[in-house]
């Protein structure tokens, strides 16, 4: 196997002319990438995580030769995706979340079919290989089913199937599972995992913004915000780059607001999420005396504590660390 | 990248238009009825007129033919604008053919599929109306149609690339040229009537010259000709030449756009 990085990136930057609007008074240049320089070996699936609009899905569509680079260059197992299309093309494929992508009239043996044809698959070979795949993913039963009737979550593990029929050198998967029922994206996650166990030497990029998703599918997680690489390394090493401190999940009675706990002093950071008539704390705290503080405002409140729990950091922890924000308060910093 | 190769892209995107279109019972409306109907409405003013029967033969000729323009304008010119928006276009971009033998299959798809309109209204004309369609030649019959239908689709893929670039006028610029082709083409009459240069000018549009030689082909004493139906052959292939060199520069062109400014192929 050779050395050559699968993908290899350097001082790669996009910038998009944006038109005048409401959104962007000016109609100033949006630079979606930063001088992001990679470099990501075969074997490896490397995860792209990421708040909308951070460049993940710019960086793919260079990467797959859709979108040119402003500045900087990028290589795809060896071949230039400026100069070298062609190459890259047949070396690769890539699969987006909430694709639609097809013509609903087919079924789902026609349309995968339709799509081997344009990777110079002999018709044999290819309905060998959509079976094979197709019982794979558990969708053999639907092949002569019209795509039109499939669910959102089958769909998808159908261009799952549309994207490995050329047994890609390097794979792209572009929010996988986004919009997916829990099953439905286990499955594929699952999938991918045995996809590129099975096959040494092939690589995926994947980008997501689901914490948990990178961390259970990636060996190497980049976070990518406002365009630039702000960290690159595994899961475990980004989390032990989390601030320094302690971590803990309690469960209280519902709160009204959790504000009045960040005032505690050794409180650095409070995330309350609401479920089943519970507030679900998440604290980041300077030492673990300062839980007492917590505790002790939370009783003084009249709120039972339900469950106390000191924690590992998460990955999405590193990210606040990195960011300074959770990924959702990043997604609507943008929205807003 | 070999002939075999693009020959397998070209029948995999052609594989849905042929399919596809059986599969959608509304063409029988659409592509049928409607054709028809038109066709019924003018046998009838000429009728009432008095006009020879080959009169009925060339309305009859007129509607089969509007099926190919309505094809060419909403299933390939307006092809890559709504492939685009269903998240085709950029897989297409990046499947290693290329994205020429993939517009050559929807062409073929296109032709395949509705010749069979065609010729469905053909024969519902021939029946209901005994229209007396003959042949003189069908060498010459069958290289006009031929050369009308790779003139007309280069033609088709040539505005698939420029609407693509129109964006939302797409939709616009289909219905601006759907009913005044059915006028300068003269499908319902000889275009002869618009004069000779005005034929001529609408001969920039293949499906003029392609309909005016096939009528002179089946009436070739009675048929009032634009010009020689040598001449027409000869401009057909011009124009099939022309459209198809033209169309293929176009998607090049669009290409080179597309990926630097990233707006045509992507669904933002």
């Amino acid at each position: 196997m050779s050395s050559r990085p699968s993908i290899q990136t350097e001082d790669l930057a996009r910038t998009f002319r944006v038109l005048r609007s409401k959104h962007y008074p000016a109609g100033e240049p949006v630079v979606a990438l930063d001088g992001v320089t990679l470099e990501i070996p075969r074997g490896e699936l490397f995860g792209l995580l990421g708040p909308n609009g951070a460049g993940k899905t710019t960086l793919i569509k260079i990467l797959v030769t859709l979108l040119l680079p402003t500045s900087g260059r990028a290589t795809v197992e060896g071949f230039d995706v400026r100069t070298q299309a062609h190459q890259v093309r047949s070396r690769i494929s890539m699969v987006s979340g909430g694709e639609h992508s097809g013509y609903g009239l087919l079924t789902v043996r026609e349309q995968l079919w339709m799509f081997s044809q344009f990777y110079g698959l002999a018709t044999g070979e290819a309905l060998r290989r959509i079976d094979e795949l197709l019982g794979v993913v558990g969708l053999f039963e639907e092949r002569h089913r019209k795509v039109q009737q499939l669910s959102t979550g089958m769909r998808q593990k159908m261009n799952l199937v549309r994207g490995l029929l050329s047994d890609p050198q390097v794979f792209f998967l572009d929010e996988p599972t986004l919009g997916l029922d829990v099953g439905a994206a286990r499955d594929i996650r699952a999938y991918i995992k045995r996809w590129i166990a099975d096959r040494p030497g092939r690589t995926i990029l994947l980008t997501t913004h689901y914490m948990s998703e990178a961390e259970e599918l990636c060996d190497r997680v980049a976070i990518i915000h406002k365009g630039k690489i702000i960290a690159c390394d595994a899961p475990a090493h980004l989390k032990r780059a989390a601030a320094g401190g302690s971590y803990f999940v309690l469960d209280t009675e519902r709160l009204d607001g959790a504000d009045f706990l960040r005032e505690i002093p050794g409180v650095a950071r409070v995330d309350a999420a609401e479920r089943d008539h519970l507030t679900e704390l998440r604290l980041h705290l300077a030492e673990d005396g300062a839980i007492a503080g917590v505790v002790a405002a939370l009783t003084q409140q009249g709120r039972r504590i339900l469950q106390l729990q000191k924690v590992e950091p998460s990955l999405e922890d590193a990210f606040v660390t990195l960011v300074g924000r959770r990924m959702e308060e990043a997604d609507e910093v943008r929205t807003s | 990248m070999t002939l075999r190769r693009i020959w397998y892209a070209i029948r995999g995107r052609a594989y849905p238009r042929t399919v596809g279109a059986m599969r959608e019972p509304s063409w029988i409306f659409y592509d049928l009825t409607l054709p028809i109907l038109g066709v019924v409405a003018f046998v009838f003013v000429y009728r009432a007129l008095g006009a020879p029967p080959r009169f009925t033969g060339y309305v009859i000729m007129g509607g089969a033919t509007i099926a190919f323009w309505m094809n060419v304008m909403w299933n390939m010119a307006s092809q890559f604008y709504w492939e685009k928006h269903q998240g085709n276009l950029e897989l297409y971009m990046m499947a290693p053919c290329g994205l020429v033998p993939i517009l050559l299959g929807m062409a073929l798809g296109g032709m395949l599929a509705t010749t069979l309109r065609a010729v469905v209204v053909v024969a519902a004309g021939v029946l209901l109306f005994q229209a007396p369609l003959t042949v003189s030649s069908w060498p010459l019959f069958l290289g006009i149609f031929a050369l009308g239908l790779v003139a007309l689709y280069g033609l088709g893929m040539f505005f698939s690339s420029l609407f693509l670039m129109w964006g939302r006028e797409a939709w616009h610029m289909v219905s601006l040229l759907q009913e005044p082709v059915y006028l300068a083409s003269g499908f319902y009459f000889p275009v002869r009537a618009l004069g000779l240069w005005v034929g001529l000018a609408a001969s920039l549009i293949p499906i003029t010259l392609a309909l005016d030689g096939l009528r002179q082909v089946m009436f070739p004493t009675s048929h009032p000709g634009l010009i020689p139906v040598l001449w027409e052959v000869a401009g057909l292939a011009l124009l099939a030449v022309g459209f198809t060199v033209l169309a293929l520069r176009m998607l090049r062109y669009m290409e080179r756009i597309s990926r630097q400014e990233g707006r045509l192929s992507f669904r933002w």
